[in-house]
């Protein structure tokens, strides 16, 4: 299992009382799996990313990710957890502005301490592996929407992690270029690459092979799902104009 | 990370706000260039005072004859002058730990003609002792040869002022000079000295061997007939409290004019380089004091630097946000604001020094301030920027590093 959790509960201090976000949460995720998680806002699945992605420490129960227990780890440990096993793509992308494409996907690699020259081949290497070649030197507010989040995942894959966290990757995104942004995560998972997906949309979760529903900071609901394929849906989609 | 790239990020950040950088620089850059001129200021004018001791010898103390204001009947009685020759010969000799040299010196004014030129002057009958208490040189021809010493030559060495004036640009030396109707021969001319702390030029005088002050110039007077001087120019040994040889020579020369207990003293004793030493000192706090106020800008200089800096990291929370979830440590972030902060102080500080180099020349040129730049105040300077940088970036850089990665990436 890549990763296993355990009654993992968080907890938020609210004043005197504790209001609790995720209530003894036992899952399990084996490497390669493509999992979509959903369930309303204030559900606790954005805690549960938290915690996967090593950005929170745990009120209470374990976690391990591959053979390392996670919930056990300082923050500088946490820091390098996350530089080395996982990519994280975000809603907002959260690209460094003024800052070339180039630059932006090897951020990771500059905290995991590469020399300089290998940290452009790299980066380079997942650039290519996006799409975005021809793109190298620009800057956020150059690249569209679209574009920007293929830097993002670019950037995600720069260490080449063993899971990659999206947090709705497609919530900024139109319709198109959002199936055009599951092509891309579906073509890494056919590559070997785990992906844990936080979303709300139905159409975008039927993209992933399972999907987990939370509820009042529980799993309601942990189901195979036969996915869509994102490439074929692509070219079933009306051609737009290009942005 | 190396601090290569850390640097880099750094420099990266400051350049995007250059208006921003430059302004919170411009605190840091006016507080360095403050420092600077301020201590260059300061040190000019403690130059000038030392400058001044220097002149005037350092470590002297001057006696003076005290007959005219000495009001005990039992005066040397009949004599004018109450010290002598004897006197300073008495004191290098009885005090040699403490006393370098003791020069007796005859003082007498008049009008020193040469030809249809007349010019109104102090001479001075001095003894070798003179030269060397005075650390005063003979810029052209030579000294007094013993033998003059001993038989009252009718030779005089002639002060820049006096040169200037009798001589103009003839060459005085081997030429006659005539102080109240006797003849010398000029032999040399002294080094410039300038002007002394009281505004005296002390270049305007005429020195000769005592021997012929007092038996061929001052003549059939009092003086004359005695040894007796109306001062003793003494230095004291390098080293020795000059309070100490103070007290010691005045209990010599107490005992040598047979003074009882109580009974006032018959000279008169002035320590003029403790008087400069106290306008040096006092120059010298003055000096502490201009730095001191200009230090105050380089704090207010590192609070535009903490405030900018706050505002950065505010602006910045979600980029600090997502290093932190790519994998930086606390301490990458820390490192990361803190190199900012030391950098804008830096690069503040290094255009303080241009900036306060420059200033500090131009205001001597204009205000014509005597201006003495330091090494180790620029040094300072730069010092203290740095540590104003570290000082001011911290508390911002910390407050940076410690932001939870979560809040910090979900930042409007």
């Amino acid at each position: 299992m890549l990763i296993r959790t355990a009654a993992l509960t968080k907890e938020y201090p609210m004043g005197s009382t504790v209001v609790p976000a995720l209530r003894g949460v036992s899952v399990e995720i084996g490497a390669g799996e493509f999992v979509a998680v959903m369930g309303p806002s204030g559900s606790g699945k954005s805690t549960f990313m938290n915690l996967l992605g090593c950005l929170d420490h745990p009120s209470a129960g374990q976690y391990w990710l591959g053979d390392q227990e996670i919930s056990r780890l300082s923050g500088d440990e946490l820091a390098a957890v996350r530089n080395r096993k996982i990519g994280f793509v975000f809603q907002h992308f959260n690209l460094l502005p003024r800052t070339s494409a180039l630059d932006n996907v090897a951020l990771p690699l500059l905290y995991g301490n590469m020399p300089p020259q290998a940290r452009r081949e790299q980066a380079l290497k997942r650039l290519t592996q996006v799409g975005l070649a021809d793109r190298l030197d620009h800057q956020p507010t150059q690249l569209s929407g679209g574009q920007q989040q293929r830097v993002a995942i670019a950037r995600a894959l720069a260490n080449d992690p063993t899971l990659v966290l999206a947090d709705e990757p497609t919530g900024a995104l139109d319709s198109r270029t959002s199936v055009e942004i599951m092509a891309l995560l579906q073509a890494l998972n056919r590559e070997g690459i785990t992906i844990v997906l936080v979303t709300h949309e139905r159409d975008i979760a039927a993209f992933a092979k399972r999907i987990i529903q939370f509820r009042d900071g529980q799993v309601v609901e942990d189901r195979m799902n036969a996915p869509d394929d994102a490439a074929a849906a692509l070219v079933a989609l009306p051609a737009e104009a290009a942005a | 990370m190396s601090f290569a790239a850390i640097l880099r990020i750094a420099l990266g950040a400051l350049r995007v706000n250059k208006l921003r950088s430059a302004l919170t620089m411009l605190g840091i850059i006016i507080g360095v260039a403050a420092v600077i001129v301020m201590i260059a200021v300061g040190n000019g004018a403690q130059a000038r005072v030392e400058d001044q001791i220097r002149s005037l010898g350092s470590n002297i103390i001057i006696v003076f004859s005290a007959s005219a204001t000495f009001t005990g009947a039992r005066s040397g009685a009949g004599t004018l002058q109450t010290i002598s020759e004897d006197d300073a010969y008495a004191i290098a000799r009885e005090l040699p730990d403490e006393i370098q040299t003791a020069a007796p010196v005859l003082r007498g004014t008049g009008q020193v003609v040469v030809g249809n030129a007349n010019w109104s002057t102090t001479f001075y009958g001095v003894t070798p002792e003179y030269f060397e208490a005075r650390e005063w040189t003979i810029a052209e021809g030579r000294g007094f040869e013993p033998a003059e010493m001993n038989g009252a030559a009718k030779v005089a060495l002639i002060g820049q002022t006096v040169a200037q004036n009798l001589f103009g640009d003839e060459n005085p030396i081997d030429q006659a000079i005539r102080i109240r109707k006797v003849p010398l021969t000029v032999i040399g001319i002294l080094e410039r000295k300038g002007q002394s702390m009281s505004g005296q030029d002390q270049d305007d005088l005429v020195l000769m061997p005592i021997s012929t002050a007092r038996k061929r110039i001052l003549g059939a007077t009092a003086l004359a007939k005695s040894r007796s001087v109306g001062s003793m120019t003494i230095k004291v040994r390098q080293g020795v409290d000059i309070k100490v040889a103070e007290e010691n020579m005045r209990e010599l020369l107490r005992q040598r004019h047979r003074l009882q207990p109580g009974q006032d003293d018959d000279f008169n004793v002035r320590n003029l380089s403790e008087i400069l030493q106290a306008q040096e000192e006092s120059s010298r706090v003055l000096a502490m004091l201009l730095a001191a106020v200009a230090s105050v800008s380089l704090v207010v200089g590192g609070i535009g630097i903490m405030n900018i800096m706050l505002v950065s990291v505010t602006e910045r929370t979600r980029e600090i946000g997502l290093r932190m979830a790519v994998g930086a440590r606390g301490r990458d972030i820390l490192t990361q604001f803190l190199v900012e902060a030391v950098t804008l102080s830096l690069i503040g500080g290094l255009v303080g020094i241009l900036l306060g180099i420059g200033a500090a020349k131009l205001i001597g040129g204009l205000a014509e301030w005597r201006i003495e730049l330091s090494v180790t105040a620029i040094l300072l300077a730069a010092g203290f920027a740095a540590v104003i940088g570290i000082f001011f970036g911290f508390y911002p850089a910390r407050k940076a590093a410690r932001l939870s990665p979560i809040e910090a990436l979900r930042y409007e």
